[in-house]
């Protein structure tokens, strides 16, 4: 993607966002506070977030492909499950990535 | 309102500012593994300035995504914001047109949180200007560290981050699925679905485009039935 292309997929982004920031403040709450779309918000994170694990873990470009990032993500899951802070989740996600980085090399 | 009540939401408010200052250091890093320059992941920062849409979008650029569907999956989270400003405007009650603009910027899940908590409108205005002016410094600084810093490593360093990444979203996602989060059985089902989703199209589609699609399939496998409940 081009640096000018790029730029322009920031700054759509960002004033979308904060778009949808203004719309809060600004329209009737009764427009925004329904059941399903109060539903809807609460679990899109969960879905997106989620996929977006899969896909950072798992593919390159449309391929699945297993390499030392699974690796670091159970390890994460892992210092996760034992409630580790968020530095140390990372910083053994890395040390992992790294190490198969090196042993496969 | 009294001092130590203030000092109180003061504490909390300075306390949320360095804690997200980690996931800045990750954000910027996440950032300059996905292709950004500097400059581009600090401009996130400073105009976007809402953690999990900044992360959505680099990380649908960094598997190769396309705009459309980096800027689809930044949108689809920056919805949370909209229901934060609905829950904010008759707390902060921001007066006239140029007061509501600034207000709306940092309309986030952290001063939504301090606002919501405090025991009156006064300290809630207070924790959401102190909490929005520190998490906003301490947000842009540290993203320009984990730029700057990931765009000077070498090969194994990349390797490590790349694994960073994905452990970074799965670290944002953890809270929502553990005991104690807004009915946890649901958001892992949702979960698993987004995921599956996700992976199952990976060979289809454009890259990037299923991870806004597998949300749009959840969504609507949830989505509300006549004569249902």
């Amino acid at each position: 993607m081009s640096p000018g292309t790029l730029w322009a997929v920031v700054l759509v982004a960002s004033l979308g966002c904060y778009l949808l920031k203004l719309a809060g403040l600004s329209v009737p709450a009764a427009w925004v506070e329904r059941p399903w779309v109060t539903r809807v918000v609460t679990f899109v994170p969960a879905a997106l977030l989620a996929a977006l694990v899969a896909v950072q873990a798992l593919t390159s470009g449309r391929d699945l492909v297993v390499d030392g990032r699974l690796a670091g993500l159970a390890v994460a899951a892992l210092a996760l499950a034992l409630r580790a802070p968020f530095i140390v989740v990372l910083v053994l996600a890395g040390a992992t990535g790294a190490l198969v980085h090196v042993l496969t090399s | 309102m009294s001092s130590a009540a203030r000092t109180a939401v003061l504490r909390d408010a300075v306390g949320l500012g360095v804690a997200v200052g980690l996931y800045g250091v990750a954000f910027g890093a996440a950032a300059d593994a996905a292709g950004l320059d500097p400059w581009q992941a600090l401009v996130t920062s400073l105009l976007m300035f809402t953690g999990a849409s900044q992360f959505a979008m680099v990380g649908v650029l960094g598997a190769g995504g396309g705009g459309p569907a980096a800027i689809g999956s930044a949108l689809l989270l920056g919805t949370r914001n909209t229901v934060y400003g609905v829950r904010l405007a008759p707390l902060l009650a921001p007066r006239g047109l140029a007061r509501r603009l600034g207000t709306a910027q940092w309309v986030i899940d952290e001063t939504t949180a301090l606002a919501v908590a405090a025991p009156d409108r006064g300290l809630a205005r207070l924790g959401f200007l102190a909490g929005g002016a520190t998490i906003y410094v301490v947000w842009n600084a540290t993203t320009l560290v984990g730029a700057l810093g990931a765009a000077a490593l070498g090969e194994t360093a990349q390797a490590a981050l790349d694994a960073v990444v994905p452990a970074a979203f799965l670290a944002l996602l953890w809270p929502r699925l553990r005991a104690g989060a807004e009915e946890p059985a649901v958001a892992r089902r949702v979960a698993l679905g987004g995921a599956a989703v996700a992976l199952a199209l990976t060979p289809f589609v454009p890259p990037g485009v299923q991870v806004v699609a597998a949300v749009v399939a959840v969504a609507l496998a949830g989505r509300p039935r006549e004569g249902a409940a």
